[in-house]
């Protein structure tokens, strides 16, 4: 069963060099107790979509059914089971973690005797038992975060909204809030979260919705979009840049598609389907024509390759691109 | 296991009940930061001190007129907790800065109840700041010579006034990028206001365009029933000459129920538009 539906999205701001489009017409639709990712860089319209659905703003065009409720005409009827977090931390600094979380609880209207047990149940669930009680002020940014999605879960949601939950984390803490995530999810919770990382998508989701210019341009598991971008890649560094040009026709010998050689002609670099022995064929090749090394290896694709591959240019381009467009229009 | 049990997600009680529950739990948030924030509660005391002691004893010599204290408190009351209210405007920028104000839109909760709990908030602050003012004030001379009901009457209407500013300032709090303009800007926008109005001289000795600009100063007809209210007008003066200060009851009780008419919608329109970036 489909439980977050949207059609048609369009979000339209005015700037004086034009409209400029957040979203242009997204479709979207994510089943019941499934994680879906929305991958994409900054200014691609994640954030937008996600502030549709969770009642923030309204589109400009479009539908949005969540739960069966039309987002746009009973906005305070979703709200009351959807949980959300947004991209900062939206906690009150001069309140304890658990004030916090009570305010929240009473705001969902829970009485305050819920609202307090259901506080210091999550509390413990998320460790901030020391924390508990001191105003968030001068808590780290992880334990923020944790504060922040602890919040989203007060009604224990149907729907869970996290837009880039682990941007700005530390590795460790990254991992550790992946963990509460993935333990969410497992209990049937149907979940909605946009990330710039591959790895994440890949980690959390079922299915990802890779956005650019406002609209979804591939969809699929992780796995699927893996296999449209090639699995690994071969990446070596070149001691003589004379050499890139060698070195590139041996590496897309034994890879899929061209190889791809760095601006500065050091790095060469190739999509390949089974890594290890296509390295293992990279090496005896460039060693049997005396290329120079000074690194060889195997990666993980990244944002960058999935866009390369499907819109032809790097995700940091469109980043910068589409930021300076944004900020003009607001 | 989990304490939430399905008949807690129900919505509970009536519209009206509700935005009183909402409204409280937002107010608390605002007097947990009084109580949190030092700077807060040093400002609204020492601030109150330091102006009534300023202008009582610079201006008093200057003034050259027989009680200019108990003429300048009504004046000096009224700027303090205009000022107070500008702590709306500042909040509700900080706040949207901040995301927290997409976590309240995304909850369940009535729209004006952030409002209401900020507007609160500076309520609670100005009625600090009025205590401090009157104490320092009556150490420096100044005596309410009418009734209890006129020393109450002032106060309400002093501190009814800055509620509904609040308001005007929560809309601008919200219709900028950033708390830091918001200060600026309400020292563009309150300086003259408080000023260019009878608050700390008669304005009869103003030049013909500010004497205009202040009679119609809603600040003057504040200033003027505050004043009337503690028996504190001062017979050295000509009295007003203007329809706005010769009824400054009415000036003001319009200028109240204009504000909060007008901008408690406008504000609640606006919290349910916005959103962080």
């Amino acid at each position: 069963m489909t439980i977050i539906e949207a059609r048609g999205l369009k979000k339209t701001y005015k700037s004086k060099s034009g409209p400029v489009h957040a979203l242009d017409g997204l479709d979207l639709s994510v089943p019941q107790g499934t994680v879906k990712a929305l991958l994409g860089p900054n200014g691609a319209g994640k954030t937008t979509v996600v502030k549709v659905l969770t009642t923030l703003i309204q589109p400009t065009e479009g539908t949005a059914v969540v739960d069966g409720i039309d987002v746009l005409s009973n906005p305070r009827a979703v709200r009351r089971i959807i949980g959300a977090s947004g991209q900062y931390a939206a906690v009150d600094e001069n309140l304890t973690g658990f004030e916090n979380l009570e305010m929240v609880g009473r705001l969902y209207h829970l009485g305050a005797k819920t609202a307090r047990r259901r506080a210091q149940e999550l509390i413990d669930q998320f460790e901030l038992t020391e924390a508990g009680n001191r105003p968030v002020k001068g808590f780290s940014g992880g334990m923020r975060r944790r504060i922040d999605l602890a919040g989203a879960l007060v009604i224990n949601p149907k729907i869970l909204f996290l837009d880039e939950p682990t941007t700005g984390l530390d590795p460790r803490s990254r991992l550790a809030l992946w963990q509460i995530i993935k333990n969410l999810v497992n209990d049937g919770t149907t979940l909605l979260l946009t990330t710039q990382y591959l790895e994440e998508a890949d980690h959390l989701a079922d299915d990802i919705a890779v956005i650019d210019g406002g609209k979804v341009i591939a969809e699929g598991t992780s796995d699927q979009l893996k296999a449209q971008i090639g699995g690994h890649r071969v990446v070596v560094a070149l001691v003589d840049e004379a050499e890139a040009g060698a070195a590139s026709e041996i590496l897309a010998r034994h890879g899929e598609g061209e190889a791809r050689v760095s601006s500065d002609r050091r790095s060469v670099e190739v999509a390949v389907t089974d890594g290890p022995r296509a390295l293992q064929y990279v090496l005896a090749d460039l060693g049997q024509a005396g290329v120079g090394l000074h690194d060889a290896g195997m990666r993980r694709p990244t944002l960058d390759d999935v866009f390369l591959k499907l819109t032809g240019h790097t995700a940091e381009q469109e980043q910068d691109a589409n930021a300076a467009e944004m900020e003009k229009a607001k | 296991m989990s304490v939430l049990t399905k008949q807690t997600y129900q919505s509970v009680g009536t519209p009206a009940g509700q935005l009183l529950s909402d409204g409280w739990i937002a107010t608390r948030r605002n007097l947990i930061k009084i109580k949190r924030v030092p700077e807060i509660l040093v400002f609204t005391i020492l601030q109150p001190i330091m102006f009534v002691l300023l202008f009582s004893q610079v201006y008093g010599g200057a003034m050259n007129v027989s009680d200019y204290t108990n003429f300048l408190m009504a004046g000096i009351f009224a700027q303090t907790v205009i000022f107070g209210s500008t702590f709306s405007g500042a909040a509700m920028a900080q706040d949207l800065k901040d995301g927290i104000i997409d976590r309240f839109r995304t909850l369940p909760m009535s729209p004006a109840a952030v409002l209401i709990g900020r507007t609160n908030g500076d309520l609670v602050i100005n009625s600090i700041s009025m205590l401090i003012m009157m104490g320092t004030g009556w150490i420096v001379g100044w005596r309410v010579t009418t009734s209890v009901w006129g020393f109450l009457g002032g106060v309400a209407i002093l501190l009814l006034f800055s509620y509904s500013f609040s308001w005007v300032m929560a809309l601008l709090g919200m219709s900028v990028r950033s708390p830091e303009v918001i200060n600026n800007a309400s020292f563009m926008i309150l300086f003259p206001l408080t000023f260019i109005s009878n608050a700390f001289v008669p304005i009869h000795t103003m030049p013909e365009v500010l004497k205009n600009i202040a009679e119609w100063n809603p600040v003057s007809a504040l200033v003027e029933s505050a004043r009337q209210l503690f028996g504190n007008t001062n017979p050295d003066f000509p009295g007003p000459t203007a329809w706005t200060l010769q009824n400054p009851f009415i000036t003001i009780f319009l200028g109240i129920a204009l504000m909060l008419v007008i901008f408690v919608p406008l504000c609640i329109k606006k919290f349910e538009s916005i959103s962080s970036r």
